[in-house]
């Protein structure tokens, strides 16, 4: 069994109103630090496989092929 | 000139749909379930608005990856005419037969109103019985309907004329770059667009703006 994370955000340049509307609320909540805020998706994925390079190679098919939609996002995959 | 519309799980405009092919065409078009791997042979397929497969991940996203999107994809690819209005449209863009993406309102709000729309380019299967630079009416309910694509793409589909709708007299709904409403594929056969024309077709709708669309692809003189 092999757990990966993959990680989408938006690519840089594309507005995120999501984002913008917690920045907002974080600044209302008092967080003055708070610059910007990006709103992104994590999926955490069990895989029946062994082979470390192969699952690698899998899982960032399977973000071109669905999890992510790279006109407007990026993703990465890490293997825990 | 035979139609076709494509049926999803969670699409709610359909029956609007086949309401508006069958009186314009004067024939109810076939229907074409997610798992169907071919589609008869038609000159229009139609992929209707709603909300296919709850939205999840992405509007479209899950939609564009099943049986039925292949099919359509391959009739695309033999020149055959295909519309997506909202939800439909996210789904062409989803599966690539229609360049950019279709992101959240600017507003971050669900938005259901009539806007003005300009016919940017009246010289498209779709379009033709329309004038150039026509304001017309259409009604727009979408939460998704935020068009984005990168400079490039942009800068490509407008020399191109592929955009054939935008949002007018200060009425874009969604934060759509350019004003974008609708596109064509670069070939011109493929035509997404958020707004709902089918809901406006006839008196009873309050206006018959819509009309021209469907009649342009039916082959209909004006």
């Amino acid at each position: 069994m092999i757990k990966a994370r993959v990680t989408v955000t938006l690519k840089n340049g594309v507005l995120d109103p999501q984002g913008k509307a917690i920045e907002h609320a974080l600044g209302g909540l008092g967080f003055g630090s708070v610059g910007s805020v990006r709103q992104g998706k994590v999926f955490d994925l069990e895989l029946n496989a062994t082979d470390k390079a192969k699952a690698e190679a899998d899982l960032k098919a399977m973000c071109d092929k669905l999890l992510a939609n790279t006109v407007i996002e990026n993703y990465s995959v890490s293997i825990t | 000139m035979k139609s076709a519309v494509v049926l999803l799980p969670g699409l709610n405009r359909d029956r609007d749909m086949i309401a508006a092919l069958t009186k314009i065409s004067g024939k109810a078009p076939v229907t074409v379930w997610e798992t169907d791997t071919e589609i008869p042979d038609v000159d229009l397929i139609v992929i209707p608005g709603g909300f296919s497969y709850g939205d999840y991940l992405r509007c479209g996203a899950i939609a564009a990856r099943m049986p039925a999107l292949r099919a359509v994809a391959e009739k695309a690819a033999k020149g055959v005419m295909v519309i997506g209005v909202c939800n439909g449209f996210q789904i062409l863009v989803e599966s690539g037969l229609l360049p950019g993406a279709l992101m959240r309102n600017t507003s971050l709000k669900f938005v259901c109103r009539e806007v003005k729309l300009q016919v940017a380019n009246a010289n498209t299967t779709f379009t033709r019985n329309y004038q150039p630079g026509q304001i017309i009416r259409c009604p727009v309910a979408h939460h998704d309907g935020n068009y984005f694509a990168d400079a490039e793409t942009l800068a490509r589909i407008e020399g191109n004329g592929q955009v054939v709708f935008r949002y007018a007299e200060g009425t874009n709904p969604n934060g759509s770059i350019n004003d974008i409403a609708g596109i064509v594929s670069d070939k011109g056969n493929v035509l997404g667009l958020m707004p709902h024309p089918e809901n406006l077709i006839e008196a009873a709708h309050g206006g018959s703006d819509g009309r021209a669309l469907f009649e342009s692809a039916l082959g209909i003189a004006a």
